[in-house]
């Protein structure tokens, strides 16, 4: 957990995912795992032995027809900035051997693969599911290893991985911008989940830069985070105006009442936390 | 045939008897190393593990035997440390079955890691904030001072003791094992409490979840505690039952008692101290979290119900303390062996909810429960370094004067 | 675990940490290697032939 210095202020890249506009078609899913590589199995039926960077969740209210509601719920990796936004996130304290670590430069949470032995003390720390285990060798279908991205290294058999922010990205256009002695474009850095959501759910950019639109997203009076009571500090902002679908996004006791602030609510009858 | 090795004025079965009677052992390791193999070469696919389960029937084997292995370094610490010298008769015993429970633990988790060839990266990489760090570090160290106060027995080896050297090593090792014991003390205290913490840091996992004090949760505190409790219990079972297979009393009663009486006292502050983490952990830490007490135990499976916790904390806890407290109790032998049973029992129960049940849970609301049962490779290889413990305590018994008081408790008639 | 490996920070944690693992681990080493060097000092002096309990 270094501290890097950035000839600019550091960044603190994320999302935000509109879940009213979300459609559950999937295309993100598709397109993280071509972009990052994702083997296939033949059967990939057991969703608990599935790698999946970013995972779409079909939720509902709960009521009968015809009040029933559905709602898509694209989760990637978090980023979790930790209990005081300090890189402590969940999976990056337990790492024995430091192999996921906090960048203070980008707020992206990395995951070293030839560092990683495999404990996956990272997946149990994790509460929202965004780490997988490589439980067999990677393998493609003849065809699409030819497709395999060159920026992107496969990971091996035993080693825990995750989204990464399409981080490669960040890379090549940091040099880009490096060699131009100019900083990153807000659209010059995007990843590919963001690029292909066919109905523009998903914003991407650096959540400390005003001139970016999720700095602006972020604030929405729909918005929220996924767990925000557990003090994870995630980096990816939903966005809803259903009041039921901000409920499932984190834990409340039956006395409670969640309010319009991210994670915060007052207890029933009552009013003010 | 081996009456060579055989230690002075002691009885010994028959090679012949003792060979057939270690065949079904040796076959449980011949069987789990074909498991391991499976697991090294073909890797964790082998094992019914997932991605929700990544923490499963491994980890906690590790947890339950470092913490019934716990009697190594809790009964050193007694007769080293604080000068309980009637415990000279039952430390040898205790040092071996810490022995094969550490070495358990280091097998399993050679298995259990996805790359066990970079298994070093825990010691060269380190991150010093992660407890299974902190766990890995003593836990090695701690094996080798285990080794370490192994050794002087193995040296005791009548073959062995005819050489000087050897004789004058262990001798010299006697002299200093103080040392050794302190040492052990000092790393058990952390690697207990580090296991402790593995879960209870997670503040990602309300479960698991614990408060505590600077970096330790309290469950750093109880790990340590209900080792030391609890490891001395696992110490006297094994050696009960081993006084049952060779039908022979190996270690006076007032040793027992002695130990039976401190542990009593351990499990029964431990078991208050519990029963004091549960409640704040249920009426504070949880709610916290937006989780009711309850939603832990209500599910659709019905399977991890409130009944564990009873089973725990009043079953496995407050019962054995309350006999080993009382001092008629302790002393009728069928009373003392169903509490020293509860008390281990107890301790890997302890483990298993605090590894397993977290596992199973769901955090976000959306997410289901998640059932698990391990795969036959699972079951090999974790009853390995068991039927691996039997053979070495089998080797030790025969070869190496474990008991001091053996001698005086069966005398053997000269013809 | 060293000085010269990239994750070393000079901070308390590694302080605590590793000074307490090389602490036990220079106990150990010096423990057994004073009972190595008495035990071949005693076999030199003609002590211990192999025989009695300690």
């Amino acid at each position: 957990m270094n501290t890097e210095s950035n000839e600019t202020r550091a960044k603190k890249f994320g999302m935000v995912i509109d879940l009213d506009k979300c459609t559950g078609c999937g295309s993100c899913m598709v397109a993280c795992s071509a972009e990052n590589n994702i083997p296939v199995r033949k059967d990939e039926s057991d969703k608990l032995l599935s790698i999946t960077w970013i995972r779409v969740y079909r939720i509902t209210n709960g009521k009968d027809f015809p009040d029933t509601e559905i709602c898509y719920f694209p989760r990637p990796c978090q980023h979790c900035g930790g209990k005081h936004d300090d890189g402590h996130s969940p999976c990056v304290s337990v790492c024995p051997a430091t192999a996921t670590d906090y960048d203070h430069s980008t707020g992206i949470v990395s995951q070293i693969y030839t560092r990683c032995f495999g404990c996956r003390y990272c997946m149990a720390a994790c509460p929202y599911h965004a780490r997988y285990f490589n439980w067999w060798d990677p393998v493609w279908p003849a065809k699409l290893e030819e497709s395999l991205s060159p920026d992107v290294s496969p990971r091996m058999r035993g080693v825990v991985e995750k989204c990464s922010f399409c981080f490669h990205r960040y890379q090549l256009a940091r040099d880009k911008a490096y060699q131009e002695e100019r900083d990153v474009e807000e659209m010059e850095y995007q990843t590919a989940c963001t690029q292909a959501c066919p109905s523009g759910a998903i914003t991407f950019g650096d959540l400390n830069n005003p001139d970016h639109a999720v700095y602006t997203l972020k604030k929405d009076k729909r918005a929220f985070r996924l767990l925000e009571r557990l003090h994870t500090n995630p980096k990816v902002y939903y966005l809803s105006e259903r009041e039921w679908v901000r409920r499932a996004g984190d834990n409340y006791l039956s006395n409670e009442e969640p309010t319009g602030a991210p994670g915060a609510y007052e207890l029933k009858g009552k009013g003010g936390h | 045939m081996d009456s060579a090795l055989i230690p002075e004025g002691v009885e010994r079965c028959s090679l012949k008897r003792f060979t057939l009677g270690l065949v079904i052992p040796a076959a449980l390791v011949i069987w789990g190393l074909y498991a391991a193999y499976l697991c090294w070469f073909k890797g964790l696919n082998q094992t019914n593990m997932n991605d929700s389960y990544g923490f499963a029937l491994w980890i906690w084997a590790d947890l339950a035997v470092i913490a019934v292995g716990g009697g190594a370094f809790f009964t050193g610490f007694l007769r080293y440390v604080v000068g309980k010298d009637e415990l000279k008769n039952i430390i040898n015993f205790a040092v071996i079955v810490g022995f094969c429970c550490y070495c358990s633990a280091m097998l399993i988790l050679a298995i259990d890691i996805g790359q066990p060839l970079r298994g070093w990266f825990i010691f060269w990489h380190a991150n010093v904030h992660s407890m299974l760090t902190e766990v890995a570090f003593c836990l090695s160290l701690y094996l080798s001072v285990l080794a370490i106060e192994y050794l002087p027995l193995l040296l005791e080896n009548r073959k062995i003791d005819q050489n000087p050297f050897w004789h004058n090593m262990g001798h010299r090792m006697h002299e200093i094992m103080a040392v050794f014991a302190a040492t052990g003390a000092f790393l058990s205290c952390f690697h207990q409490g580090s296991l402790g913490g593995v879960t209870g840091v997670l503040y990602g996992r309300p479960f698991g979840l614990r408060e505590g004090i600077f970096i330790w949760p309290w469950t750093f505190f109880l790990y340590t505690w209900s080792a030391a409790a609890c490891g001395p219990c696992f110490t006297m079972f094994c050696c009960k039952i081993t006084e049952k297979l060779t039908g022979k009393r190996l270690v006076k009663d007032n040793v027992y008692d002695l130990l039976a009486k401190i542990s009593g006292w351990m499990l029964g502050t431990y078991i208050v101290a519990k029963i004091a983490d549960t409640l704040w952990w249920a009426v504070v830490t949880v709610p916290k979290t937006g989780f009711s007490f309850m939603q832990f135990y209500n599910n659709s499976n019905n399977y991890h119900g409130l009944w564990i916790l009873i089973l725990e904390l009043v079953v496995c806890g407050i019962v054995p303390a309350a006999i080993l407290l009382k001092k008629e109790w302790r002393q009728n032998s069928r009373l003392f062996m169903v509490a020293v049973t509860l008390a281990v029992f107890g301790v890997c129960l302890n483990r298993w909810v605090m590894v397993m049940q977290p596992m199973a849970m769901p955090v976000m609301t959306f997410d289901q429960w998640v059932l698990y049962f391990p795969s036959w490779q699972e079951w090999a290889t974790t009853i390995l370094p068991v039927a691996g413990g039997i053979l070495v305590i089998a080797l030790s018994y025969r070869y190496l004067p474990v008991f001091p008081q053996e001698r005086e408790l069966n005398p053997v008639e000269k013809s | 675990m060293f000085p010269f490996i990239w994750e070393w920070v000079w901070d308390a944690g590694h302080y605590i940490f590793f000074g307490g693992m090389w602490y036990v681990l220079i106990i150990l080493t010096v423990g057994l290697n004073w009972c190595i060097y008495k035990a071949l000092k005693d076999t030199k002096e003609g002590k211990g032939s192999g025989q009695g309990h300690h």
